[in-house]
């Protein structure tokens, strides 16, 4: 059976929302997404620091989601639009929570969930000492990335991090990531 | 040799590099998806500037926000004015952050920890 993704979006799309976006992930839209919200952060009532923290995370999620889609076979992506992602925002209690989904291939789960556990785990000096070690060595990926999006996030949250992989078909599954803010 | 002025955008800095005092600048939010293309002719200039450079430079970074992208390559401009320095110029860092914004001012000792030139934080108070 499918993962339902429709009833996953409307399972994030309650409570207190701030923006909740299910559609093609591009760059135009990220543009546009970060411009609302920076607007929307400005009449929400938070602490600077907060803000800020919040606002990076957004665009390193964003990216990382933009980066990272897998897009399904043209035969069974009907019903989606290209490069089909889920963005989230709502406010729990005194924290914020960034949502993200895409769909990923099952082979590269593994090594996902393993940096992601490994992340996790670690302390703040720890990711700090990995950031640097990374930004120093590595070179740009393919995608323009640096592989730093996610040591970045947990690097500003404390690792307040949570994940799930939901088998969609043999080949795909739905990749969904929570930040604390 | 020609200074260049880019305005900033809701994405990408305002960057004003001249020769003529050695003053380099780089202001506001550093977000491209991606920030290889944005950056490569500050990279390019900065070659040609260590042929003939002033005596001192002074760089002042005074970012907002910068994604995970632009990291690297304010590390590769950071790296050439290491090179700078090396070659006996007088060179100097000023990290400006907002009055506190924790994560801009550790981002900054990062960068310090990683490259030899002096480094000065700088806290701006509102």
């Amino acid at each position: 059976m499918h993962f339902d993704i429709d009833q996953y979006y409307s399972r994030l799309n309650s409570g207190e929302v701030i923006l909740a976006y299910k559609g093609s992930i591009s760059s135009e839209l990220i543009t546009n997404v970060l411009e609302v919200l920076d607007a929307k952060l400005e009449d929400l009532v938070i602490e600077k620091s907060i803000k800020k923290k919040l606002y990076n995370v957004l665009v390193e999620s964003l990216q990382n989601l933009y980066h990272h889609i897998d897009d399904l076979p043209e035969t069974s992506s009907g019903k989606f639009d290209v490069h089909f992602g889920i963005f989230v925002i709502t406010k729990e209690g005194e924290r914020y929570k960034v949502s993200t989904g895409n769909f990923i291939k099952n082979n590269k789960i593994k090594p996902l969930q393993e940096r992601l556990d490994r992340v996790k785990s670690m302390s703040k000096d720890e990711l700090k000492t990995l950031y640097k070690q990374i930004l120093n060595n590595q070179d740009f990926t393919k995608k323009g990335g640096v592989g730093l999006g996610l040591i970045d996030m947990a690097k500003r949250t404390d690792g307040q991090l949570d994940y799930k992989f939901s088998e969609y078909n043999q080949e795909y599954s739905f990749f969904n990531l929570d930040i604390y803010v | 040799m020609e200074s260049i002025a880019i305005e900033g955008t809701t994405k990408t800095p305002e960057v004003r590099l001249n020769p003529e005092n050695g003053v380099i600048e780089i202001k506001g939010r550093s977000i491209p998806e991606n920030s290889i293309e944005f950056y490569r002719p500050i990279i390019e200039w900065l070659d040609e500037y260590a042929k003939n450079p002033n005596k001192k430079t002074t760089v002042n970074v005074q970012l907002e926000y910068f994604n995970t992208s632009s990291s690297k390559c304010i590390l590769d401009i950071f790296k050439k004015l290491e090179s700078l320095k090396k070659a006996r110029n007088e060179v100097m860092i000023n990290w400006y952050y907002e009055e506190d914004d924790e994560d801009m001012l550790e981002s900054g000792e990062d960068y310090e920890s990683i490259i030899r030139v002096p480094f000065k934080m700088i806290e701006i108070v509102d």
